[in-house]
């Protein structure tokens, strides 16, 4: 079970190169390509930490459509981006390391990693593990709880996913009507 | 906490705070909408590693598997990955007509015009 622990280490790893690759990219297409390797990686990140539908979601949601969403973004903004003025470069690094120092003094407090009994493990998991058989009545416990059990946050879910593509549409669609519009008069 | 757990959570953080830097730092909103999504995943990784179990099998039931990993965190992240491509796509819309009307899309020049109004 070292082993599990090692790929997982490694992958993170692997995406943190990738992610310094695409802070550092001044061509925007091939940043966008670098996101699409970072995503494949963490597809099978979550593989290696027994989420296999969120690794089938990542795999087809975020790294197929996210990134043909961003391709088709940069063919119409152009694909270079200016270089970094130096100026002003430091205050953001300064929040970064700041923030990043706080939170990893607060992960020293978080139970070990990977052990049974953490505290997460103990409240309402169990119950989901061991009576959705019964009461739902399918083997992979991930569905059951995503349909039925929290069935709302689903609905919700829809309803974030409506409302952004008609944010879309009136964002990208109104365009055409207008051009239209200035052609005819 | 000790041994390579430490270092899962240390090296999530460090992708949390490359994602943030991204999007403060970077001019071009496309580079910037590059980084919430490295921030995004990041969030995503430490939830699942929340759910993860040595030696558990996958949420799935099985014949003789008595451990399973968490299922209530692959839950939550399966819903926060698709929202999250749902505001991407809006704020990729969003520069697509901002490069309509202003010509660009890099912060500062934006900004210069904002001013100069």
């Amino acid at each position: 079970m070292i082993l599990e622990q090692l790929i997982d280490i490694f992958l993170l790893v692997f995406l943190a190169i990738i992610s310094i690759a695409v802070l550092r990219i001044r061509d925007l297409f091939t940043a966008v390509m670098l996101f699409g390797i970072y995503s494949l990686t963490s597809a099978s990140l979550f593989m290696v930490l027994d989420a296999a539908d969120v690794g089938f979601t990542e795999a087809a949601v975020g790294a197929g459509i996210s990134t043909i969403l961003m391709l088709a973004t940069i063919s119409m903004t152009g694909r270079e981006e200016k270089p970094l003025k130096k100026k002003g470069a430091m205050l953001p690094l300064a929040i970064v390391v700041i923030t990043g120092a706080t939170l990893v003094y607060g992960i020293m407090d978080l139970p070990p990693f990977g052990e049974p009994d953490n505290p997460v493990h103990t409240h309402v998991a169990p119950r989901y593990i061991e009576q959705s058989p019964q009461e739902i009545d399918v083997p992979n416990f991930v569905t059951a709880v995503l349909a039925s059990y929290r069935g709302y946050d689903t609905l919700g879910e829809v309803v974030v996913i409506f409302t952004a593509g008609v944010g879309v549409m009136l964002l990208i669609g109104r365009r055409r009507k207008r051009k239209e519009g200035i052609s005819n008069e | 906490m000790s041994g390579l757990g430490v270092w899962n959570y240390v090296i999530i953080i460090f992708l949390m705070m490359i994602g943030l830097y991204m999007v403060m730092s970077s001019s071009n909103l496309v580079k910037k909408l590059i980084g919430l999504n490295v921030f995004q995943t990041s969030v995503f990784f430490l939830y699942i590693s929340f759910g993860y179990i040595e030696g558990a099998t996958g949420p799935v039931m099985q014949e003789g598997a008595s451990l399973y990993s968490n299922p209530l965190p692959h839950v939550l992240i399966l819903t926060a990955i698709v929202v999250g491509v749902a505001t991407t796509a809006v704020g990729l819309a969003l520069s697509v007509r901002i490069k309509e009307s202003f010509g660009t899309i890099e912060e500062d020049e934006l900004h210069t015009m904002d001013s100069s109004l």
